[in-house]
């Protein structure tokens, strides 16, 4: 029987920045060329071959400083990291180390009980990808790609201020969010341009932060979850058993659910960082930094903000809605000339419970949000009942088609004749003798009973409102 | 005057004459190359047939009517620089079959220019030797005396120049290493201001010290080198964008009024007393022109080396990271693994001296020595960088001599390293600091070897340093002296 134990989280996020040319030569960044592709004297580290900085990774980097709230150092410093590894073709990265370019700044995260936390963020600095070694297709041998080494990428390093794996996915995909907000980056996991390490440790609440170990290789939200969730147990495991936590780096295995041994501190590399004499020290003008700043998009915080005011949300359908870039743009599509809350309703319940039923994110969501948006016109004018609004939903998520069209095609127009909803209730009525005398002698639940049934005659087409006030009189009447 | 005899601007005359032709020049000098190599070894690669057709492609530009100065003119250049489509070794075993895919920017401005180059000029291997004899394509003699070293790294080019074989070529400083084989070779070389001279496509050895730059036969000639050499350059992050110059036109300037500081730290122990006699009268011809002398102190200078030896061997071992036997450089045949490969394709690829200042390098940068080494050193440059900051506040230049004896005998210093760093106690300095220096021919020792006189800037004096060796040059015959290394 353990006592609890308090889980100590911080997440470096490495961020390929989406700039047409890597950061210190001419090459395009496109993904998925030919091996090699994209490469030229300066990225495959041929001998004399010198680096340039990419003004444009600069810019990319001071957006997102301003975008937490960041302190940017006026005067930042590239530096060497040395290590051997093929696919490092200089025999080291050009990174920053002493003096990033972002320093402190933060996020504030919005976490699935409602409430939300403010996660620290050390520095984000500026640095070089690698290249990748190619295992197979090469019988015995390892072939290297150069085409990603040079892409530029941030490093945003966070504090250790995340204490469960909610928490930490809940900062990760705040972090995701803003990245594309700010165009700084496609975000794209699968491609790797956005990847994570978690430093995880355990500790008793209140007492010092226990030895950590850095898990390496978590590209998605899932993983991250699920790497953190094992390390818990595992060092929970350790530390009731009296052991101690070895400092070390571990990859997650994604297929066995489970992390592993990498390297430990012993066997960690002297990086040897010194400041690179091929660069000179990064000068910001201020402005510079106000020239990014006045081309800043509308930021998620601010966005929450407006979504409170101009459509009278609650907060937390605003941070919902504006959690992700493609969602609020979606919303307020929906929501043009329509009922704010309803449309919210609409896009927070139907819309990313079905994306979330079929595994979608909103990018590929099946519904444009022009149609969503003529499906809730359809029900304010009453051609239509919420109710089979859910239902023409369902057609258009799975097959597609316009609101219209599906209403016509398959008639589902709402009945408002009045004469005609009173010929089904008279019909009802006359079916049904018993019910509508224990009803006028006084038995009010039974109005639901009709109700039900005028509404499965008119196959749920009856007006509603119409259906309730022409029932009541009927049943009056006789 | 012999076509070999002839300097730059000479033979840029007898071009535009047409007194000869370029693919006549070239062949004759490319003959004379081949045929001293056995004596020599100043070359590592002659490039016979590319240079006759680049002397076709010059003599073709004049007949349409092209009259670039040095168009024609032959050059060749340390093996530092990469040459597109030719081998390009830097005196190593590990680049020896390396063929570059690129030009580095200073080739590709001779180039533009119509210069013809001649092949690719021996060097210590990567640039770190004081000697040339750490190349791997042998050592370099000094055409004075075949016994001797011609110093180094840029030995080959020192040599060749001396030697008659060549009227111009490129070489690289970082600590010395245009200047001292310019000294112990009895030519002309300068050491620019760090960033006028790109360093795109010049093999790194510690890039914050080096400089490429032109040696010839005279400060004039460097001139018209550095005319088409320096310049900015958007392919090199350090390269001042204020580097290119009208080096030539700023010759012929007058002395009189000029000051010059002679620091004391200059002219004391270890100093050859034959080479401090010889130096101190050239300064008195300066003197004799109109110029004064002034006191000026280096204190910091007795740091220079042993700052040197950190820094450059620091940033050295991780500009050679990149030889690692993965794409183009040696890789050993014996490798079992990864890890295996690296340190035998690097214990086989690199030579001794390389190996030792790698191992410094790491040494100096590795976790829990940083501090006491890496740092230390660069705050000891700044007071160095200050000491000359102080000293210009007083006087325009600063002259001394360019090495603390003449050419010694080959293998005299190569069983110890630290008597070979010392060869550079006068020229480290200026690297450390970034100005311009030249070395210059002031004299001989009784031995009969040259002795070179250093004429030190402040940042961005290289038009004054190469106008005041000039003016030198215009009033002495020592540059014109030639070694009878053909008849030994």
């Amino acid at each position: 029987m353990s006592m609890a134990w308090e889980v100590v989280i911080g997440l470096e996020v490495h961020v390929q920045l989406n700039t047409r040319t890597k950061i210190f030569c001419a090459c395009s960044t496109a993904f998925g060329a030919e091996p090699n592709a994209h490469t030229c004297p300066v990225c495959l580290a041929m001998p004399g071959a010198l680096p340039v900085l990419n003004e444009a990774a600069v810019d990319k980097a001071i957006a997102f400083g301003l975008a937490i709230g960041a302190e940017l150092n006026h005067r930042s410093v590239f530096a060497r990291k040395n290590y051997f590894y093929p696919d490092l073709p200089k025999g080291y990265q050009i990174s920053q180390y002493e003096i990033p370019i972002v320093g402190r700044g933060h996020l504030d995260v919005l976490l699935p009980d409602g409430m939300e936390k403010r996660i620290n963020i050390t520095r984000a600095h500026l640095e070089e990808d690698a290249g990748k070694s190619l295992h197979e297709a090469y019988a015995g041998e390892s072939g290297i790609d150069l085409n990603r080494a040079g892409t530029p990428l941030l490093e945003i390093v966070s504090e250790p201020d995340m204490r469960s794996a909610v928490e930490a996915v809940a900062y990760l995909k705040k972090l995701h969010a803003l990245v594309r907000y700010l165009d700084i980056s496609d975000g794209n996991m699968q491609e790797g341009s956005f990847r994570c390490d978690a430093n995880v440790s355990l500790r008793r609440p209140g007492e010092p932060f226990g030895t950590r170990a850095e898990i390496k290789n978590l590209n998605s939200f899932r993983f991250l979850e699920k790497a953190i969730g094992y390390e818990i147990l595992r060092q929970q495991d350790i530390l009731e058993a009296g052991g101690k936590v070895v400092q070390e780096t571990r990859l997650f295995d994604a297929n066995q659910g489970e992390t592993r041994s990498m390297r430990s501190k012993e066997e960690a590399n002297d990086y040897r960082y010194f400041p690179d004499p091929d660069l000179l020290p990064l000068q910001l003008e201020e402005e510079r930094i106000e020239r990014v700043r006045a081309a800043l998009p509308e930021l998620p915080d601010a966005r929450k903000a407006r979504f409170i005011e101009q459509y009278g949300l609650p907060t937390y359908d605003a941070a919902v809605l504006t959690a992700a870039q493609e969602l609020a743009d979606y919303y307020e599509i929906v929501a043009t000339d329509q009922d704010a809350k309803l449309a919210a309703n609409w896009v927070m319940g139907e819309l990313l419970g079905a994306l979330n039923k079929a595994g979608l994110e909103i990018e590929s969501c099946p519904v444009v949000a022009e149609e969503l948006r003529q499906l809730l016109t359809r029900i304010a004018d009453q051609t239509i009942s919420g109710k089979i609004a859910k239902e023409i939903f369902e057609i258009l998520f799975a097959e597609g088609g316009s609101v219209d069209a599906i209403i016509d095609a398959r008639g589902l127009r709402q009945i408002t004749d009045s004469s005609a909803i009173v010929a089904m209730i008279d019909e009802i009525i006359q079916k049904n003798p018993q019910q509508a005398a224990d009803y006028r002698a006084g038995k009010e639940k039974l109005f639901g009973f009709f109700v039900g049934q005028v509404m499965k005659a008119s196959q749920g087409k009856a007006n509603p409102d119409q259906v309730n006030a022409l029932l009541r009189e009927r049943l009056q009447a006789q | 005057m012999e076509l070999h005899q002839m300097g730059v601007a000479e033979l840029s005359a007898g071009l535009r004459n047409k007194d000869f032709s370029a693919v006549e020049l070239s062949s004759t000098l490319l003959q004379r190359l081949r045929q001293a190599q056995d004596n020599l070894n100043a070359c590592i690669t002659i490039s016979e047939e590319s240079a006759l057709e680049q002397a076709r492609a010059a003599d073709q530009r004049r007949a349409q009517g092209d009259s670039a100065p040095l168009l024609g003119v032959p050059l060749a250049h340390k093996d530092i620089f990469c040459t597109r489509g030719q081998r390009t070794t830097c005196g190593s075993k590990m680049l020896a079959e390396f063929v570059s895919p690129y030009d580095a920017t200073v080739v590709q401005r001779f180039q533009k220019a119509g210069m013809v180059s001649l092949g690719k000029l021996n060097m210590d291997e990567f640039a770190m030797g004081s000697s040339n004899e750490t190349s791997f394509f042998g050592a370099v003699r000094n055409p004075w005396d075949l016994t001797r070293v011609p110093g180094g790294s840029s030995g080959g080019s020192a040599a060749a120049l001396a030697a008659r074989l060549l009227p111009a070529a490129t070489g690289t400083d970082t600590g010395g290493s245009i200047r001292q084989p310019a000294a112990f070779c009895g030519v002309t070389g300068l050491k620019p201001t760090y960033g006028r001279v790109s360093r795109y496509g010049m093999i790194a050895f510690a890039s914050s010290l080096d400089q490429g730059g032109p040696m010839a036969r005279s400060a004039a000639d460097c001139a018209l080198l550095m005319d088409v050499m320096a310049g900015h350059d958007a392919l090199d992050s350090t390269s001042h964008p204020q580097a290119a110059g009208r080096f030539s036109a700023a010759l012929g300037r007058s002395v009189k009024g000029l000051r010059i500081g002679v620091p004391e730290e200059f002219f004391g122990e270890g100093l050859d007393p034959e080479v401090a006699q010889v130096v101190q009268e050239a300064i008195q011809w300066y003197v004799r022109q109109g110029a004064e002398i002034r006191p000026v102190h280096l204190p910091n200078n007795v740091h220079a080396v042993s700052t040197y030896y950190v820094l450059a061997p620091a940033e050295a071992s991780s500009n050679l990271s990149r030889f690692d036997g993965i794409r183009y450089s040696h890789r050993s045949g014996s490798s079992v693994d990864l890890q295996e490969l690296y340190l035998q394709s690097r214990y086989e690829g690199f030579g001794p001296e390389v190996r030792r200042r790698i191992l410094v390098g790491s040494y100096v940068l590795s976790a829990g020595y940083y501090d006491a080494y890496y740092r230390k050193a660069q705050q000891l440059r700044a007071l160095i960088r200050e000491d000359f900051r102080r000293a210009f506040a007083e006087v325009d230049v600063i002259m001394g001599p360019t090495t603390p004896t003449p050419a010694f005998a080959l293998g005299a210093k190569s069983a110890d390293p630290v008597a070979m760093y010392l060869a550079d106690i006068y020229t480290i300095a200026v690297n450390l600091a970034g100005i311009p220096a030249l070395s210059l021919p002031c004299g001989f020792s009784k031995a009969g070897l040259p002795i070179g006189l250093q004429i030190m800037g402040n940042y961005f004096a290289d038009e004054l340093i190469l106008g005041l060796g000039d003016a030198y040059q215009r009033d002495s015959d020592w540059h014109q002296q030639v070694p009878g290394w053909e008849e030994q």
